[in-house]
């Protein structure tokens, strides 16, 4: 349609206290290369102002005052920072996530492997063998989506929300990875748990990834997750990063 | 001598709000904050407090409490509530000093969804990644990540009853009629043929009983998309007025979600949130489209007024005598239809 991923970038307005300036309407690294990038131009260097910075998937929305900063000032200055080569930005880390498929863990993963015409085993492989990136947090605290599900167990969201699953639950569903901090409902497929914590308030850093790392799935037996579970509750971080 | 509030009643719904978390959006986390802002700063503010300072945001379902250890003043703020202190009934905007011992009631008058009781220091709650607003879904902040309840004990920052004098709140009437409400367009009005923009802006909608901190639910005429109402999550930012497939607009509130999937159709103006918040079930309302200009004139009216001193008339004690009192329906049984989903 009339929104093409051409150089330019849309400015949109949500409220005067929003502006989203959106690189393309697809899932696609490059575009989230192109919001990463800005976004860490802006955070180098913020504007008086400023309020808040979300990366999602091919946009970045700034939220800011416009008591103190104007609108049209704003825009010149993203602008600006496009045109200039990309900051460099903090170096993308890969993560190695410990996972369990295991019972009583990957409480759909079963279903979801008949549904794709895979017996489960194979479908716990098959996750555990890609590389996902972090696209985005959204939904609730710590809730990441990444990309980079393999085909073969793409399955889309169900018609209807399962009941709640237990918290740190590994999802599928809508083409789509993810990892959810709290028990929720949820129209994904549980397939796995990994017992590191992606949100820890009381942690120096609340949030173990940032947007762009990359990610791989350790599969663990419910043993070594019960184990890793009580030391992540200790307050230990579990998962591991590795130089990219 | 420490000060605290003890609540003898709280309705559901009623939280610890200050100005919202901010800066942790990117990871997730809501902002959530006050219902009304401009009522929350208001009551904040006339008590020399931060306009941002953390207080009770009290809903429909009421709330009563008492003052231990010393003396505090309380300011009230917000919809048309029923405030009575010790038998005595007071306007709904309002400063008083509390000894302890003290009973203060507050309950859903004529109009209005959420009041704000504000204690001049504040309330000495920990903070959650740098605020004290409550997030009730994910367990964050305010009193143990909790709506409040009978019981509940909130220490008061400093021993302070403040150099407020008791009396009258002099604000604009905090008790707006819904009427119109002004929106900017977007951010994927272009999700909608004009016809639908037409229609979207005319409503007439009606405010649905399903509400809550999170959304506000809106009935009337389905809208109809153009392009499909599923797209790449995106952020959004309080008041932004989402469309899922039914047709039927939410409008997103505090505690919404950081990012979200439908098309967004367009934003409510800061300076009219509250005017929306405060909006009960059942009232009909439409939307304006205004400028990106208009919008922040609106917004900086607002800051000017909470950033000039608030003034404070005397009370006129033969205006709420307990004739007045008597003469009032104080509806004991209010039932909250704002239950969380």
């Amino acid at each position: 349609m009339s929104r093409d991923q051409g150089a330019r970038p849309l400015f949109l307005d949500a409220g005067e206290a929003a502006l989203v300036v959106e690189f393309g309407r697809s899932v696609d690294p490059a575009i989230s290369d192109r919001v990463l990038a800005l976004d860490a131009a802006l955070a180098a260097a913020p504007p008086e102002g400023l309020r808040e910075l979300v990366p999602t998937y091919r946009s970045l929305m700034i939220h800011y005052d416009p008591l103190r900063l104007d609108r049209a000032r704003l825009v010149a200055l993203v602008e600006e920072r496009l045109a200039e080569p990309a900051t460099p930005g903090r170096t993308a880390a890969l993560w190695m996530l410990p996972c369990c498929y295991e019972a009583p863990h990957g409480e759909d993963l079963a279903e979801l492997a008949g549904l794709m015409g895979l017996a489960a085993s194979e479908a716990a492989a098959i996750h555990a063998a890609a590389s996902y990136r972090v696209y985005m947090y959204g939904f609730s605290p710590g809730f990441t989506y990444l990309g980079g599900l393999p085909e073969a167990i793409a399955i889309s969201r169900r018609t209807r929300p399962r009941p709640p699953h237990e918290s740190k639950a590994v999802l599928v569903g809508g083409g789509l990875s993810a990892i959810a901090s709290f028990s929720m409902p949820t129209g994904w497929y549980v397939v796995g748990r990994t017992p590191e914590r992606l949100y820890a308030p009381e942690r120096a850093n609340a949030f173990l990834f940032e947007p762009g790392d990359s990610l791989r799935f350790e599969p663990i037996d419910a043993t070594t997750f019960a184990m890793l579970d009580a030391r992540a509750e200790a307050g230990e971080i579990v998962a591991r990063r590795q130089a990219p | 001598m420490t000060a605290a509030l003890r609540l003898l009643s709280a309705g559901p719904g009623v939280t610890v709000q200050d100005g919202g978390r901010h800066g942790f959006l990117r990871y997730g986390v809501t902002g959530a904050g006050p219902m009304d802002p401009f009522a929350h700063a208001i009551a904040n503010r006339a008590l020399g407090n931060r306009a941002d300072a953390a207080a009770i945001e009290v809903s429909l379902g009421g709330l009563e409490l008492t003052v231990e250890g010393a003396p505090v003043t309380i300011a009230v703020a917000g919809g048309d509530f029923q405030i009575v202190l010790d038998g005595q009934a007071l306007p709904p905007a309002v400063v008083a000093r509390l000894e302890p011992g003290a009973r203060l009631k507050l309950r859903a008058g004529p109009a209005g969804v959420w009041c704000y009781l504000a204690v001049a220091g504040g309330l000495a709650l920990p903070q959650v990644l740098g605020s004290g607003a409550t997030h009730a879904r994910t367990g964050m902040g305010g009193l143990e990540g909790r709506m409040l309840q009978a019981g509940d004990r909130l220490p008061v920052g400093m021993a302070t009853t403040g150099d407020t004098p008791a009396g009258v709140i002099v604000a604009p009437p905090l008790e707006r009629p819904a009427g119109t409400i002004r929106v900017l367009l977007g951010p994927q009005d272009d999700y909608f043929a004009a016809d639908q923009i037409t229609a979207f802006l005319a409503g007439p909608w009606t405010v649905s009983a399903r509400g809550d901190r999170m959304a506000c639910f809106l009935e009337g005429e389905r809208l109809s998309h153009k392009l499909g109402f599923n797209i790449p999550s995106d952020g959004v930012a309080m008041g932004a007025i989402q469309v899922p497939g039914e047709g039927q607009p939410i409008v997103l509130m505090a505690d919404r979600q950081s990012t979200g999937g439908y098309p967004k159709i367009a934003t409510v103006i800061g300076a009219d949130l509250g005017r929306l918040a405060q909006a009960r079930p059942g009232t009909q309302l439409a939307f304006r489209a205004v400028s990106h200009a208009q919008a922040v004139q609106a917004r900086a009216e607002e800051h000017a007024f909470l950033t000039s001193p608030i003034a404070i008339e005397p009370l006129t004690r033969s205006l709420f005598s307990s004739e007045f009192l008597l003469g009032l329906n104080l509806v004991d049984g209010w039932v909250d239809a704002r239950r969380r989903s």
